[in-house]
């Protein structure tokens, strides 16, 4: 009898004791950034929205013989004697990379925002309001399409303030503290070029100006990460202090023409009236069809209908409109019926295969959306592609430019012909994740997929292939998930490769192919 | 002695309240006894972190569960007991699909460390050593729907139970190790992002109040009061869904009565009902249940 006590408690020690909780999370294990290229020529790639590199000034950098300059070196070994175990922390963080950090920040706050708001007493819903982003409901509501458009203008910003600032490194030709003063340590791989201004603060400033528009409840947060991230260079040994500074500056001098873009791009109208909302509905019963009607209880208005006249950086209004596919399968005809009964058949014989790729590629509600799913998995691949910071962020702008302007097309899609989801039209159908709240035609999922999957295999060809069955599971997991009909996933999926073609067509003569 | 105690009870958090073997009776040497309870939770407000509210996206949570259970004599003092359960969980309204299947395996082993009659009073102390796994491949991440949780459990329960004539008292502590669950995500938001497929499961405290008056181990009927929490997780935010590593906590009253059937020898009808009455994270549930157990006595026709 005493042994099985024993039993027990060692069985209970023992295994309580053994198995350590920690997680190993894959954005931790990433290496300190080590371009194989280091891309002087980016000062002469094509902006996004910039005129030319030359648009914002930078100042010229003080003399290496200045006794300011030499004070900023004492400030590196300053630092570096009274380093700290949560500096060694934070400078392996960030020796990852500063897009690719600044990248997993705005993924994290879309998650964080991605929230839809919590219904009023009398039924209606209360709308975020960016005067008022502390207050219940907290502003945005980083709904996909307000990620897809955020993911664009933070990755479009970074890569025109770095063209800019390779421009300035080019020609001020400042060398690395180390080269300067050879007793400097450099504690994570430094780029043998030029410091001034530093590209990774230039980052940081463009980040921090247009994070600061998307998440203005944030600012001290993000004035945290960006002291940091300032710091780490300093502490590294990779720049002086004037060095970051003017990058931080001029980073927010070129974020400030994209919040400037961003105020004007239609998208703050996306939300529309309620008479926008009823004339939706109207509309697409005098066309003889079913309107689309919110599911959600209370009934919550359809997720920005206005959003398909965002101007997106790929393609204009007039080409949105051009490019829109045409209509689904009447909700009257036998095409309809034949696709509804095939969500039903996937509602009803759901695998645990398809839950998992269903659950897997969900990106619903508190997640960081599909876009940043695929920025995800992108930056997973490009940790191992050793691209220079400028290129990462054109990388990254491809990407997310192609995923905008995606989510314009398919808002626009989606408004254009406002039909029901299947489980509006046969309340049989059980759905196998949330539902989201706007018509069905074409799948986001599908559209952002394709999209990201285009771009991704002209990046990186060698894994072209797996970025497309990606994108074919991704989009798939809508129809396995009983939320859609499959005319909206192939549909989708065309519309994406459509716009991740335009991307392409971009890379191409971009400069940096 | 033979019996096993308060019933499965399945709510958001389903694996926690397994309390069979949470009370101070023992199966007699080479005794086995099994049973099938039938159960029945429901709720439609629930804590969303400590905020109270409906959701009409949801309506009301139904979960119907069959759990099988066996507790059998090893020694005297010594018995194991096993348990599992095939649920079927569904809500009654939105769209969101019901989930069903066979749960988690519970085993315990039961051990009498101390007893001794005190001026009149019957006391004793039991350690419980438990654990449990799944036995299917059913979804965790898809609360409140998935049928459990899918964490690998070790369990360790103090007891005390003291007994003067037919009225008695227990109270006992309970510590549950959770493992790490791996879900079909590789990527989740708690309070920040995390770039893995596992989730780290805060463990579990809880304890358990009884009184009640037995005459034997098949006939009692006893009021108890549970609370359980987690060390530790997170809170859901306003309108977002439950997770796996949550802030659970529960403190719910109810009673257990078991009674023998008068003619069908060594059979006993057992029901219980538990009212959650304050929580965080979790339903606010009410749970009936009804079994039935038979008690087998294989030392019959050992020669004496």
């Amino acid at each position: 009898m005493r042994t099985s006590l024993k039993c027990i408690v060692l069985l209970s020690v023992v295994s309580m004791a053994s198995c350590n909780k920690e997680i190993t999370q894959r954005n931790m294990q990433f290496g300190a950034l080590n371009p194989d290229k280091i891309d002087t020529s980016a000062g002469k790639w094509e902006p996004v929205l910039l005129s030319s590199a030359t648009e914002f000034a930078c100042d010229l950098p003080i003399a290496v013989t200045s006794p300011d300059y030499k004070l900023q070196l004492l400030e590196i070994k300053s630092r570096q004697a009274h380093m700290t175990d949560a500096d060694e922390a934070a400078l392996k963080y960030w020796s990852a990379g500063t897009v690719l950090r600044w990248n997993e920040i705005l993924r994290e706050l879309v998650a964080k925002y991605n929230l839809p708001p919590y219904q009023n007493p009398d039924g209606t819903y209360p709308i975020p309001s960016s005067a008022n982003p502390l207050a219940y409901p907290y502003f945005p509501f980083a709904n996909p399409p307000y990620a897809a458009r955020a993911y664009a203008y933070v990755s479009a910003a970074q890569y025109d303030a770095l063209v800019t600032a390779y421009h300035y490194k080019g020609s001020y030709r400042r060398l690395r503290p180390s080269a300067v003063d050879n007793t400097i340590k450099e504690l994570v791989p430094v780029v043998k070029d030029f410091a001034y201004p530093s590209e990774e603060a230039v980052v940081a400033g463009a980040t921090f100006g247009m994070m600061s528009l998307l998440f203005p409840g944030e600012q001290d947060y993000l004035q945290e990460k960006l002291n940091e991230c300032i710091d780490m260079r300093i502490l590294a040994g990779a720049n002086v202090r004037s060095e970051v500074e003017a990058g931080v500056k001029l980073g927010k001098a070129v974020a400030a023409k994209f919040v400037g873009r961003a105020r004007t791009d239609r998208a703050e109208k996306a939300v529309g009236t309620p008479a926008d909302w009823t004339k939706l509905e109207s509309d697409a019963i005098a066309r003889g069809e079913t309107p689309w009607i919110s599911q959600e209880s209370p009934k919550r208005p359809p997720m920005l209908p206005l959003f398909g006249r965002t101007i997106g950086f790929l393609m204009d209004t007039t080409e949105v409109i051009n490019n829109r596919p045409p209509a689904p399968p009447s909700t009257g005809s036998a095409e309809f019926a034949k696709e509804l009964d095939e969500v039903l058949w996937y509602s009803q014989n759901a695998s645990r295969e398809h839950m998992r790729i269903v659950h897997f590629w969900g990106d619903g509600a508190g997640t960081y959306t599909p876009p940043g799913h695929w920025n995800a998995i992108a930056c997973e691949d490009f940790a191992n592609l050793r691209f220079s910071e400028v290129r990462w962020a054109r990388n990254l702008a491809l990407l997310n430019m192609a995923m905008f302007d995606a989510a314009i097309c398919c808002w626009d899609a989606k408004y254009a012909y406002f039909n029901p989801r299947p489980s509006q039209v046969n309340n049989k159908i059980k759905t196998l994740t949330g539902l989201p709240n706007f018509p069905a035609y074409t799948s986001g999922h599908s559209t952002f997929s394709g999209a990201a999957a285009t771009i991704l295999g002209h990046i990186f060809p060698g894994r072209a292939a797996d970025y497309m069955s990606m994108a074919d599971e991704a989009s798939k997991s809508r129809l396995y998930g009983a939320i859609h009909y499959r005319s909206d996933i192939e549909t989708g999926m065309n519309m994406g490769k459509m716009v991740g073609t335009k991307a392409v067509n971009r890379a191409k003569t971009d400069g940096a192919d | 002695m033979r019996k096993i105690a308060g019933l499965l009870t399945f709510n958001m958090c389903i694996s926690l309240f397994a309390q069979t073997e949470s009370d101070a009776l023992f199966m007699a040497k080479r005794n086995l006894c099994g049973g099938f309870v039938y159960g029945n939770t429901s709720w439609n407000h629930y804590w969303e972190g400590t905020f109270y509210r409906d959701n009409a996206n949801i309506g009301s949570f139904k979960s119907n569960a069959v759990m099988a259970m066996a507790n059998y004599g090893i020694g005297n003092g010594l018995n194991i007991i096993a348990s599992s359960a095939w649920i079927d969980n569904r809500v009654t309204a939105g769209t969101l699909i019901g989930q069903k299947g066979i749960q988690d395996l519970n085993l315990f082993l039961k051990k009498e460390l101390w007893a001794k009659d005190i001026k009149g009073f019957n006391s004793s102390l039991v350690a419980v050593g438990g654990v449990s796994a799944p036995l299917t491949n059913y979804v965790a991440d898809y609360l409140p729907i998935s049928i459990g949780m899918r964490s690998k459990t070790v369990s360790m329960r103090l007891l005390g139970d003291v007994q003067k004539g037919h009225w008695y008292g227990t109270a006992s502590a309970m510590y549950t190790r959770r493992n790490n669950v791996t879900i079909d995500r590789n990527a989740y938001y708690t309070t920040e992002m995390i770039y893995s497929n596992q989730v780290v499961m805060p463990d579990v405290f809880s304890y358990n109040i009884r009184l009640g008056w037995r005459d034997g181990a098949d006939k009692y009927f006893e009021l108890l009061a549970d609370r359980m929490n987690t060390l530790g997780g997170f809170d859901m935010r306003k309108n977002d869904m439950p997770f796996l590593s949550n802030n659970m906590e529960a403190f719910r009253v109810g009673f257990n009565v078991k009674y023998p059937v008068p003619v069908l020898r060594g059979l006993s009808l057992m029901a219980t009902g538990m009212q959650t009455l304050s929580g965080r994270n979790m339903g606010k549930a009410t749970t009936l249940m009804a079994g039935v157990v038979y008690q087998a006595d294989f030392t019959k026709g050992d020669k004496k």
